[in-house]
């Protein structure tokens, strides 16, 4: 997913960077000193990510996990996937300098996006269509981020189009392995952390179907924060 | 991509770094991290091959003078050059111009071939650069000096939050694979292995998250106020004068190339 540096043209490096600038202040502005572990541990998860490879028939991809990195972080996934970029960048020479701006909008846009998209979907009460909703911001992210990517590759010059449209093809199999990883998470995650989601810890009781299934996951979990607490 | 290559990502050993102390270790952070950006716009937007391979070649004698992990090294950059070498075979045959030769039917052009091999010089100089000026920093000292270069304080924070858990989520997730490993898990394409990993995920998150408040209440009480202070006063030395008037001159020179 990440592009080198010299492949784009200067006009597109320009306007990725700009973009990126704002989303990364947006964000900024929006993430308060207290969450800033939170926003570490997303940003290490993205970086960490990119080591977990999963077999796909003969071959192998590995996760990208934007879609999740969005439905948990909003526009804060700017900062969190800038920095997580910077540090590929530098330490692992993955992508670039000048195309930090643009890689940064194809990965951390799509995160946004997504995020308006299935914040709703993923507090449904019945299990099965939040996880929907959770394959469809995984899938949705990585599909945006192809997208993004063959769209900077082809405004750079009609020469990349071939290119652009492999690398879309290249990556439907990418594209389901995320959804259905980042839909079993979200799954997971809106039981035991909701708070990760950005739901209030209660939402569950606030939803009119509640299944004592999964109230009883729940339960235990509020008690101990309150035993650690005190 | 053969695994190997894709799996230098697991090479990362949190700040230890790797190398032999060199010139490069020397001079002002401030001044690498500037330099290395200046380096980038000169060669990814310039369209001279003349001044493309003398940046090549300076990215080299960075890298050898910075006495990187030659092994390591040539890994992550031919890694990066698998990565693009499918789009620049394509170049010569998708850009109209004069024509080189022909496969198949289909034909190469001169021009395809020649911007071809510019993005690859300036793929493979940028990083290079990259490597071997900011690479040999461990990210805490990187992370200051961005400080000090005035980049957001909220930023720099989130990228020292982020480097400190990078090892933590690591180690989290070997454990817990190995975990998994324990109980015969076998990754394989379907159903059960990714509803597996994405419980994988989801219980890494939350682990590494309740463990990250649990360190924010213990800096909390220790009268963490929400910033770290700089302690590093940089200043420039003689050497940093020196090297950066060298690379003035190599600016200048790379300039009056391009015109």
């Amino acid at each position: 997913m990440h592009i080198v540096d010299g492949a784009l043209s200067g006009e597109v490096l320009a306007i990725g960077a700009a973009l990126a600038v704002a989303g990364v202040g947006l964000g900024l502005k929006k993430m308060d000193y207290d969450h800033l572990p939170q926003v570490g541990v997303l940003s290490a998860a993205f970086f960490v990510a990119s080591y977990i490879h999963l077999p796909l028939g003969f071959s192998s991809v590995h996760l990208i996990l934007n879609g999740l990195i969005g439905l948990a972080l909003g526009w804060a996934a700017f900062p969190a996937l800038l920095v997580a970029l910077i540090l590929q960048a530098v330490f692992f020479g993955f992508g670039g300098f000048l195309v930090l701006g643009v890689n940064t909008l194809n990965i951390a846009l799509p995160a946004v996006i997504m995020f308006y998209l299935c914040r709703k979907g993923i507090t449904s009460p019945v299990p099965r269509n939040a996880m929907i909703w959770g394959f469809i911001g995984g899938a949705g992210a990585v599909a945006l981020t192809t997208l993004f990517v063959a769209a900077a590759l082809a405004l750079s010059g009609e020469a990349f189009w071939l290119a652009a449209k492999l690398t879309l093809i290249a990556h439907i199999p990418v594209m389901l392995v995320e959804g259905f990883v980042t839909g079993a998470a979200v799954l997971l995650l809106r039981k035991v952390k909701p708070e990760f989601l950005q739901l209030s810890e209660d939402w569950f009781e606030q939803t009119p179907v509640s299944d004592s299934a999964s109230r009883s996951v729940s339960a235990p979990d509020t008690v101990s924060k309150e035993a650690r607490h005190g | 991509m053969p695994k190997s290559l894709e799996h230098s990502a697991t090479s990362w050993k949190g700040q230890q770094l790797k190398h032999k102390p060199s010139l490069i270790d020397q001079l002002d952070p401030r001044l690498r991290v500037v330099t290395a950006a200046l380096f980038a716009f000169f060669i990814v937007l310039s369209d001279q091959l003349s001044v493309l391979i003398i940046g090549l070649i300076t990215a080299f004698a960075l890298a050898i003078l910075a006495r990187l992990n030659l092994k390591r090294t040539l890994r992550r950059v031919i890694a990066m050059d698998l990565f693009i070498v499918g789009l620049l075979i394509m170049l010569p045959f998708t850009t109209p111009g004069t024509e080189l030769f022909s496969i198949m039917g289909l034909s190469a052009s001169q021009e395809g071939l020649l911007h071809a091999i510019m993005i690859g010089l300036k793929a493979n100089a940028s990083v290079l650069c990259l490597l071997s000026l900011i690479g040999t920093m461990n990210a805490t000292l990187l992370g200051h000096t961005l400080a000090h270069l005035k980049v957001p304080d909220k930023l720099v924070h989130l990228l020292l939050f982020t480097v400190r858990y990078l090892d933590v989520i690591g180690q989290e997730f070997k454990r817990m694979r190995r975990a998994m490993q324990a109980r015969a898990f076998v990754m394989g394409t379907n159903w059960h292995t990714w509803r597996s990993v994405g419980y994988l995920i989801g219980m890494l998150l939350v682990r590494s998250l309740e463990r990250s408040e649990r360190i924010m209440a213990a800096m909390k009480c220790r009268g963490f106020k929400g910033r770290f202070y700089l302690l590093d006063q940089m200043t420039l030395t003689r050497l940093d004068y020196q090297a950066a008037a060298v690379a003035a001159l190599w600016f200048a020179l790379l300039a009056g190339l391009s015109i």
